[in-house]
């Protein structure tokens, strides 16, 4: 594994870290230790630290007065010998109704992979989906690890809009919509959680390195949670591990 | 509580600040004023802190009407600005009384003006911060009708205060670029190319993003989706160049060939569709 970065200045308040590794939960991992390690070993100043697959951003948000000395530190640190602390993440479970009112592209999906409609929901309910990290929209996850068998390419026309809570398929991703917005995703059910709400603390209630299966629930159900989330009073299971 | 009263919004008027921190790991934008120099010299003109919520105007200005005293300051762009119908002058601060009408009429230099007021808008907070963004804030932008809340107590100061600025740079179209981290996978010559060619920005241009008119082709592949911030250029394949601006999302998957410096992105914020404009060389010490 190539453990040393390259280390650069993006602008006069950031650097950015970036690492040519795969793309891997065991990748994901190492990095996030190395995010823990710089938040308490190396800046000093009220920074903001980030991840996306394979880099760090830390972003001097309030002051530059240390990123010039940091940045220094930052490449000269032997990242062979940094004791790492393993990083403690979650694994959620998540509600989705696959039902035919939501999973628009379902019975498409399912003809194209020669699989039943069941088959596509045991598929796709089956892996751990590792969040790598949190981008493209507000509250919008980046989750790998799905089944090959349903990769499929994004609508060759996209939909001018797509329910809030849509969970699609693109490529080898899948991924839930925050909001309702545009989509050219294959769009296979919803989720009645909220991925993102700022007037919660914190605004999304996953974090990066966390791990999400998704359950497959009834419409009747999906309503219950819905009007649970609504209420306030939903709450998310998690495990540690 | 003193307020403003938006008689007309004008054509996309927005409230900013400095911008929402510590909120780019749940995908949230940063957002805050596009022209951070001009925004806080008109802060500055009234003892404001310098995160204090301004309204940033485009193009287009609105009125609006005071519900009580305060002092003001407009910095940026030049805009004719009727105070009770009375020509005032940028850059400067000036008292208003209740009932007291200001207007924006003709835009003659630049793009974005900023309305600061004695204190702050003390419009609602969200994640930190009073900046407009869709899906965060209630409205994405001012609306027709709306009261703004402002700060009740007016800091009064002995004497007018006038800050002299040299803003001559902020007006040249030579933006301030130092070179982003995928600008090495570029050709020795594509290198010259991108600091000697002259960019015209596109009729797309907004908070999110400024992408430019020409080609610039090349044969730089998609990136791993990696952080981007506001300021960084990225260059897609189909060679149009796109400088991300403040409203912009916090991962992108293009190659980023150039980051804008943080003033660079105040010029460029003040750059109309159809100028164009070139990027200039600066180095980081590194």
């Amino acid at each position: 594994m190539h453990v040393k970065p390259s280390i650069n200045r993006l602008g006069e308040q950031a650097i950015l870290l970036q690492w040519d590794f795969k793309i891997s939960p065991e990748n994901l991992k190492f990095l996030l230790s190395i995010k823990k390690y710089i938040a308490s070993n190396i800046v000093k100043h009220k920074v903001e630290i980030t991840n996306t697959y394979n880099s760090i951003l830390i972003n001097y948000v309030i002051s530059i007065e240390s990123v010039y000395s940091d940045f220094e530190r930052l490449k000269t640190l032997d990242f062979h010998n940094i004791p790492l602390e393993a990083v403690t993440s979650k694994l959620y479970r998540v509600p989705v109704c696959y039902d035919a009112e939501f999973g628009l592209d379902l019975e498409l999906l399912a003809k194209e992979k020669s699989l039943t409609i069941d088959e596509v929901i045991s598929l796709h309910t089956a892996p751990e989906y590792t969040l790598y990290f949190i981008g493209f929209l507000p509250g919008f996850l980046y989750l790998g690890g799905m089944h090959e068998r349903l990769k499929m390419p994004r609508k060759s026309e996209p939909r001018a809009s797509v329910l809030k809570g849509a969970v699609g398929i693109a490529e080898n991703q899948t991924g839930i919509y925050p909001n309702s917005s545009p989509a050219g995703w294959q769009i296979i059910g919803n989720c009645p959680v909220a991925l993102f709400d700022p007037k919660s603390e914190p605004p999304c209630p996953f974090a990066s390195g966390d791990r999400i299966q998704f359950y497959s629930v009834s419409k009747l159900k999906y309503d219950e949670i819905q009007q649970e989330v609504q209420a306030g009073t939903y709450h998310l299971t998690s495990t540690h591990g | 509580m003193a307020n403003i009263h938006v008689v007309r919004p004008g054509f996309y008027t927005t409230l900013q600040d400095t911008g929402r921190h510590g909120v780019a790991q749940y995908g949230v934008p940063q957002s805050g004023v596009m022209d951070s120099f001009s925004a806080g010299k008109a802060n500055l003109l009234l003892n404001n802190d310098p995160n204090a919520a301004v309204l940033e105007i485009l193009m287009t200005g609105p009125v609006l009407e005071f519900s009580s005293e305060t002092y003001i300051a407009v910095c940026g762009a030049q805009f004719d600005i009727l105070l009770n119908d009375q020509a005032i002058s940028l850059a400067k601060r000036y008292r208003v009384q209740k009932g007291d009408v200001l207007k924006f009429g003709r835009l003659h230099k630049g793009l974005r003006a900023y309305l600061a007021v004695s204190g702050s808008f003390q419009t609602e907070l969200v994640l930190g911060s009073r900046s407009q963004y869709p899906g965060i804030t209630m409205a994405a932008k001012l609306e027709k009708g709306a009261f703004l809340a402002i700060t009740d107590e007016v800091v009064t100061t002995k004497a007018l205060s006038r800050v002299n600025f040299e803003d001559t740079q902020l007006w040249d179209p030579a933006i301030e670029a130092y070179p982003g981290p995928e600008f090495a996978l570029l050709s020795t010559e594509e290198q010259q190319q991108l600091f000697e060619r002259l960019f015209t920005l596109s009729s797309k241009s907004n908070r999110m993003a400024i992408p430019f008119k020409e080609t610039f082709d090349n044969t730089l592949k998609g990136i791993t989706t990696g952080p981007v911030l506001p300021g960084t250029v990225q260059l897609t394949p189909n060679g149009t160049l796109i400088a991300l601006m403040r409203d912009c999302q916090v991962s992108g998957g293009y190659p980023r060939v150039l980051q804008l410096s943080a003033f660079g992105i105040c010029q460029l914020a003040q750059k109309r569709p159809g100028e164009a404009i070139w990027f200039k060389r600066k180095a980081l010490k590194s």
